[in-house]
């Protein structure tokens, strides 16, 4: 008993990983209509930002783990931007197919070249000093960083969820994503508000790879695939529903820690399991509303 | 009147240039391990062109895209190598069963997934994908990740000895071409027009009394089964079924076929498998670029060549005839 | 527009020439080398494009060219498919004119290649792949294994643990037949040594998070923490190992299969204290420095893990072979000539190459340094003990290999 607490636990943490990167995902899929497939390649990016801070530094000076927090998905987020004002804004006309294409192939020429550079097997991130240690719950021994990470990414997830539903930035957000011409005669830039959205959801899957630096291996591939089970857990919660992301997210990282505990060889797929039941009882996912 | 007999004429000239096409194709690969071409590499070619024309089936003309096709390849490929080595079937057998599983396979999964669209269906696609490929994993008949190996070819029908590098390829040259063949005459069918209808306007294909259903069923059916005619192959030219054909990039791959060589055209897979499948072998000693080339060519495509390959030359042909 | 794709093609047409050219060359008097290796992901580093550096510093010192042989190194990537690396192989053999295949890390593409150079009678080292069925019951005349296998890393790490009182054991395996592999051959040799296994756990491969595991590995209160995976999923899982506080709490870890490369990803500080086997260590002696010294600015700096040092040493005995029967096209033949021979390089010191194909040398029990006791970068192993050839690979009989009568 005591140790199914334990894998409790463990799964909240790893939920909070699924909902902070599925919830930049459902971000750009909300307003923009573009499944974007490099987003395991831009979580990685953070994750890479955040070394080469630490390790190189700008102008000699090296920047630890907090002030990465912050740095790393501005970089990265602007780097999204460029992506979206170059290439994927000549998309928004068509299917939906050609971005998750197009983010496919980036995804790809992105991974290769951070593997050309940085070799395979990836590169050390020491914890940040003051998150280091743990505490014995009794039942299991938590590490204090893994508890930092459930509190970091609930506080994000709310406040996203916060801004987008509940302020009239959000209400704009929503309102172009239903009649973009009609918000443009209101005398919004619908445009630039698309690119600083999108810039945004990337910025979240830099901040997850900041936040997975210390305790995963640094790695090119780290993202890889991760991003297929991201995806699930935003088909799950209903595309585009930020609400359905946050949720799925925490809840199936718990399913799945409880699957590692009772079936472990399983853990990597019961979410597809679980894809293919709600797909089939609730097509447009457990949040989603049908079109 | 006279636009009625135009569009005759024009889609007689496409039909005649289609067979001339096809003809021309047909005669090219049959002297291709003659003027220099490695056989064992254009059947490689030839079996990823029939993936992709099997996919190609499905999403260029039942506008359906599905991210798991690669079970259908590997399925087949695993029965296929299961029974010619370990039960010690005739090749032909052997492939007959691989592709009999794959289209059972098809009729349970396109059960499920048709009654969904868009993106939904490319996800339910990938969702029993990643299970059918967890299902391999654990199957101790497949050996997990070193796969079936020493895969016996045989002699096809107990007399072409497979061994033999022409045999093999001019068989896998005849299950090709016959399958190209079957798919321009399906899609060219009533059902292949019914099909792309549905594709345009669905609500509208319905109303005029088609069960819509039925339809896409029948043609994801149809793809799987050629899908593992395709893997079925493979497995007995190579000697081997692995769980890279049943991986989730597989099916990315045979995305990346078809669009660059041209989602909807007739010769677009094949063109589109045969670059892939040269890039892969002509750059494998350039290693750690090849990811990264194959990624800029989506991404050329997508911005620039939408139409692929076969595509853009169709339409700058068009356009420069008239 | 017009005009650069024409010139576009016109490259392409001349390209296809060059290659055709290329083939048109090739002569029984040359040595053709192809090194098959991962080159774009998992082994990348620990093999990769130091396999090629290898091999070519194999050439320079064999002295092979000196004596009137013409070699030539070709590479290519098996991206780990098993169609990728068995078509990339006959193609070699077919078209190219390869004489002898090395390296290609990833048991499966191994095992294909191995039948493949077999039918073709041609020479495969492999110094990449664990599976220690090359030399057992798919072993092939034509096939010299060096370097490592699944029964050494297993019976070398899992005997000397046990011994030194890591008397109960709990496994994090990874879910493949590698992974399995491991797992058996280390419980065998626990038990054997007087150990016992109180539990285990099958993960997925290229799983991030370790940490139910490592929980359910605490829980188990054994004495030893086997790692029975590879590559990624071993740094992951010391890594938060380190964070989950197992070795302060007194358990024990091995890993069961790490190279150098996985070390210095890892850093000292979260790597310190592991134990393992290999066959190879560049600081051992002023030999394997000067190797180590050539090799590093030709590879990123990378220091050559067991693998690279394999290629090497597999290449300097084939030359040997080659260059007594003065041919090198029948497979069969120098293979029996490279196992006729003892083996002497200055990376493994003196051997021999079994009948079915296993080289033996001796391999090392070591412990990662702590942070403090590392004077230089990749100063990294203290050698804790050597495990003699003669008992570091699975006993002759016990391999199930055809070839032995």
């Amino acid at each position: 008993m005591q140790a199914l607490f334990g894998q409790l636990l463990i799964g909240l943490i790893n939920g909070a990983f699924y909902a902070m990167l599925s919830l930049g995902l459902a971000v750009i899929f909300g307003l923009l209509n573009i499944i974007n497939f490099t987003h395991g390649a831009q979580y990685m990016m953070g994750a890479f930002c955040a070394w080469f801070l630490l390790n190189h530094g700008i102008g000699g000076v090296s920047l630890g783990y907090w002030p990465s927090l912050v740095i790393a998905p501005i970089a990265v987020g602007i780097f999204g931007i460029v992506i979206e004002r170059t290439m994927l804004s000549r998309l928004y006309k068509l299917d939906h197919l050609y971005g998750l294409l197009l983010t496919f192939g980036l995804a790809l020429v992105i991974q290769g070249l951070f593997r050309n550079e940085f070799g395979s097997s990836g590169m050390p991130y020491q914890m940040p000093s003051a998150l280091t240690g743990g505490v014995n719950l009794g039942f299991m021994y938590l590490p204090i960083y893994r508890a930092w990470v459930i509190v970091a990414s609930l506080v994000i997830c709310l406040a996203t969820w916060y801004v987008i539903e509940r302020t009239k930035l959000g209400s704009y957000l929503r309102a172009a994503t239903e009649n973009p011409a009609l918000v443009q005669a209101f005398g919004i830039n619908v445009p630039r508000m698309v690119t600083l959205t999108f810039g945004f959801g990337v910025g979240l899957a830099a901040l997850a790879g900041v936040m997975a630096a210390p305790i995963y291996q640094v790695n090119p591939l780290m993202g890889a695939d991760l991003i297929i089970v991201v995806f699930a857990v935003v088909v799950i919660g209903g595309m585009g529903s930020i609400l359905g992301a946050i949720l799925t997210g925490f809840g199936l990282g718990i399913v799945e820690g409880l699957t590692k505990y009772f079936y472990p060889e399983a853990s990597s797929t019961v979410i597809f399991v679980i894809m293919v039941i709600v797909l089939l009882v609730r097509p447009a996912g457990l949040f989603g509303k049908e079109k | 009147m006279a636009a009625i007999a135009e569009v005759a004429a024009v889609r007689a000239a496409r039909r005649n240039g289609i067979v001339t096409g096809t003809v021309v194709m047909t005669v090219l690969l049959a002297i291709a391990p003659f003027i220099g071409l490695y056989p064992v590499f254009v059947m490689k070619g030839l079996c990823f062109a029939l993936f992709a024309c099997a996919f190609n089936l499905l999403l260029g003309f039942g506008g359906l895209l599905s991210f798991g096709h690669s079970m259908f390849l590997g399925t087949a490929g695993y029965i296929t190598a299961f029974t010619a080595k370990e039960v010690g079937l005739d090749p032909a057998l052997a492939i007959l069963a691989g592709t009999a599983a794959s289209a059972a396979l098809g009729v349970i999964v396109g059960g499920l997934a048709i009654r969904r669209q868009g993106i939904y269906f490319a996800m339910i696609t990938l969702a029993i994908a990643q299970m059918m490929y967890f299902f391999y994993l654990q199957m101790p008949f497949t050996h997990g990740e070193d796969g079936i190996q020493a895969v016996p070819r045989g002699r096809l029908f107990g007399v072409i000895d497979l061994t033999h590098p022409l045999a093999m390829y001019y068989t896998v040259l005849v299950i090709f071409v016959a399958a190209f063949v079957l798919i321009y005459r399906v899609i060219h069918s009533p059902f292949g027009q019914v099909l792309k209808a549905i594709r345009e306007n669905e609500p509208r294909a319905i109303s005029l009394g088609y069960d819509a259903d039925r339809y896409k069923l029948l043609a994801f059916v149809l793809s799987a089964t050629l899908s593992g005619l395709a893997g079925a192959v493979k497995a007995i030219v190579f000697q081997l079924a692995a769980l890279t054909d049943v991986h989730w990039t597989m099916s990315g791959e045979v995305v990346l076929m078809t669009l660059l060589g041209g989602m909807g055209t007739i010769f677009g897979p094949v063109v589109g498998a045969f670059v892939i499948v040269t890039l892969e072998n002509y750059l494998a000693s350039l290693g750690e670029w090849v990811t990264v080339i194959t990624g800029a060519i989506f991404v050329l495509c997508v911005l620039a060549f939408r139409r692929g390959i076969v595509g853009e030359i169709a339409a700058w042909w068009s356009a420069h005839r008239r | 527009m017009k005009g650069m794709k024409r010139s576009l093609l016109a490259l392409a047409v001349a390209g296809a020439l060059c290659v055709g050219t290329a083939q048109a060359q090739i002569s029984g008097n040359v040595i053709k080398i192809g090194v098959l290796s991962d080159m774009s992901s998992l082994y990348t580093d620990l093999a990769g494009a130091g396999s090629v550096v290898a091999a070519k510093m194999a050439v320079e010192d064999s002295g092979i060219e000196k004596k009137g042989f013409k070699v030539e190194i070709v590479s290519a990537d098996h991206q780990n498919k098993p169609d990728v690396g068995s078509s990339i192989a006959r193609r070699w053999y077919d078209s190219e004119g390869v004489d002898v295949i090395v390296d290609v890390p990833n048991s499966g593409v191994a095992l294909a290649v191995s039948g493949i150079t077999k039918e073709k009678n041609k020479v495969f080292l492999a110094s990449g792949p664990g599976t220690s069925d090359l030399t057992g019951k798919s072993c092939s005349p034509n096939t010299v294994h060096f370097t490592y296998d699944t029964w050494m890393l297993a019976n070398g790490t899992g005997t000397a643990i046990t011994k030194q009182g890591g008397s109960s054991w709990f496994f994090i395996t990874a879910d493949y037949a590698f992974g399995h592999a491991l797992q058996r051959d280390t419980t065998a040799a626990v038990e054997k040594a007087g150990g016992k296994v109180v539990g285990s756990v099958n993960v997925p491969i290229n799983t991030q998070d370790f940490s139910s595991f490592l929980l359910q590995a605490q829980s188990s209160k054994a004495k030893v923490i086997g790692l029975a995976n590879a590559g990624g999923d071993t740094t992951n899982s010391i890594k938060q190992a380190a964070e989950f506080g197992i070795v302060k709490g007194g358990q024990e870890l091995a890993g069961l299969l790490v190279f150098i490369t996985d070390v210095h990803a890892l850093g000292l500080q979260t790597a310190q204290g592991l134990t393992f086997t290999t066959t190879f260590y560049w600081d051992m002696n002023d030999q394997t420095r000067a190797f180590s010294k050539r090799f590093a600015p030709q590879d990123k700096g990378i220091h050559p893990t067991m693998v690279h040092a394999g290629v090497y040493a597999s290449l300097l005995q084939y030359f040997k072979a080659v260059e007594a029967l003065k041919n090198d096209t029948d497979g069969v033949k120098i293979v029996d000539k490279m196992k006729s021979m003892p083996t002497d390089d200055p990376l493994f010191g003196k051997g021999k190459i079994r009948e079915d194909g296993r080289a033996l040398h001796p391999a090392y029990l070591v412990k990662v340094k702590t942070p403090a006791e590392s004077k230089a970068p990749w100063d990294y192993y203290k050698i804790v003990s050597t495990i003699p050839a003669d008992e570091a690979f699975r006993p002759l009989k016990d391999g199930g290999c055809s070839l032995v009568k």
